[in-house]
C-alpha cells in the first residue's frame, strides 16, 4: 500500500492543491529545511550518546588523570568525517544526497566530537597547575585530530581510485 | 546500569537541540560573513567554550542539580553544540587548497580563543555563582 505522498509524487499531483505555485514552492522549502534539521538532530543524538559511552569507558579503563576519552572521540570523529567527506564526495564511490551528508557529518560526527569538553579539560589541567600536561594535551590534540582527518581523507581517496 | 541509562537519556535530550543549534548558528554566520573562512564553526566553538566555563563554575559552587544538569547541559547540549570534526575538515580543506596561512590561523585562533573563552566563562561564573577561582 502506497502512502499519499508516494502516490502524489508519482502522479505529480501537488500535495496542497489549494495553494498557489509560489506558495507550494515555499511550503516545499519549509519541509526540506525541517527534514534537514531532523537529520542533524537524530545524528547528533546518536553521536552524543556514543561519545558519552566512550567517555565512561575511557574513565573506567584509564582513570581521570588525563582526558583520554575526549582525545579519542575527537580523533575517531575527525577520521570518520575525513573519510566520509571524500568517499561520499563529488568523485567518491558512495552516492550521497544532502540529507545523508548532513546526517553523517553535521549530525553524527558533529555530535560525537566536542570542542567544549576539550577546552574545559585543558583549562582544568592549567587550574591544577599541571602546565606540562595541559600543553601536551593541547598540542597532541590538534596534531592528532588533523592527522586523523587527513588519514581518513587519504584512505577514501585511495579507495575511490581503485578499479572495479 | 540504571544510572547509565538515566545519564544517556539526559545526554540525548541535550544533544537533540545542541546539534541543530550548531547547524543553525554556523549556517547563519556562513551566510552573513561568507564561506571562505570557517567563522561559523569558530563562533559555535568559542561560545560553547564560554558556556562550559560558566557551567564548570556553577558546578563547583553547587547551584546545579548534579549529575543531571551536567549530563543535559554539558555532555548533551554543549557536547553536540561544539564540534571538532567540522573544524578539522575545514582546516584540512584550507590546507589542501594551498591556503596554509588560513589553515594554520584557523587552528591557532580556534584553540587560543576557546581557551581564553573557557577561562573568561569560568571567571564570570565564579563571580555570579560564588565559586573559588
Amino acid at each position: 500500500m502506497k502512502t499519499e505522498l508516494q502516490q502524489s509524487v508519482k502522479r505529480k499531483i501537488p500535495l496542497a492543491p489549494h495553494l498557489k505555485p509560489d506558495e507550494q514552492a515555499r511550503s516545499r522549502k519549509v519541509r526540506e529545511t525541517a527534514l534537514l534539521y531532523l537529520c542533524v538532530s537524530i545524528g547528533s543524538v546518536i553521536g552524543s550518546v556514543l561519545r558519552a559511552l566512550a567517555s565512561l569507558a575511557a574513565l573506567a579503563w584509564f582513570g581521570p588523570a588525563f582526558p583520554w576519552g575526549t582525545l579519542l572521540v575527537n580523533i575517531v570523529g575527525s577520521f570518520v568525517i575525513g573519510f566520509y567527506a571524500t568517499f561520499a564526495g563529488p568523485n567518491g564511490r558512495l552516492f550521497s544526497g544532502t540529507y545523508q551528508r548532513q546526517f553523517v557529518m553535521t549530525g553524527i560526527c558533529g555530535g560525537f566530537t566536542t570542542f567544549s569538553a576539550f577546552s574545559l579539560e585543558a583549562f582544568q589541567l592549567m587550574q591544577r597547575s599541571e602546565l606540562v600536561l595541559a600543553g601536551l594535551y593541547i598540542g597532541a590534540s590538534v596534531v592528532t585530530w588533523l592527522a586523523a582527518v587527513w588519514c581518513g581523507h587519504a584512505l577514501a581517496s585511495r579507495l575511490n581510485r581503485l578499479g572495479g | 546500569m540504571q544510572d547509565i541509562l538515566h545519564a544517556i537519556l539526559w545526554v540525548a535530550l541535550g544533544s537533540v537541540i545542541g546539534g541543530p543549534t550548531r547547524y543553525f548558528i554556523s549556517g547563519l554566520i556562513g551566510r552573513v560573513i561568507g564561506e571562505t573562512f570557517p567563522w561559523g564553526t569558530m563562533v559555535v566553538n568559542v561560545t560553547g567554550a564560554f558556556a562550559i566555563g560558566l557551567a564548570a563554575a556553577a558546578n563547583v559552587s553547587g547551584v546545579l542539580p548534579m549529575p543531571v544538569a551536567w549530563q543535559f547541559i554539558v555532555t548533551g547540549f554543549l557536547g553536540s553544540y561544539t564540534t571538532v570534526s567540522s573544524f578539522t575538515l575545514q582546516t584540512m580543506a584550507l590546507a589542501r587548497d594551498g591556503q596554509l596561512l588560513q589553515a594554520g590561523g584557523n587552528a591557532a585562533l580556534s584553540v587560543a580563543l576557546c581557551l581564553v573563552s573557557v577561562a573568561v566563562g569560568y571567571g564570570i561564573g565564579a563571580i555570579i555563582f560564588g565559586a573559588s577561582l
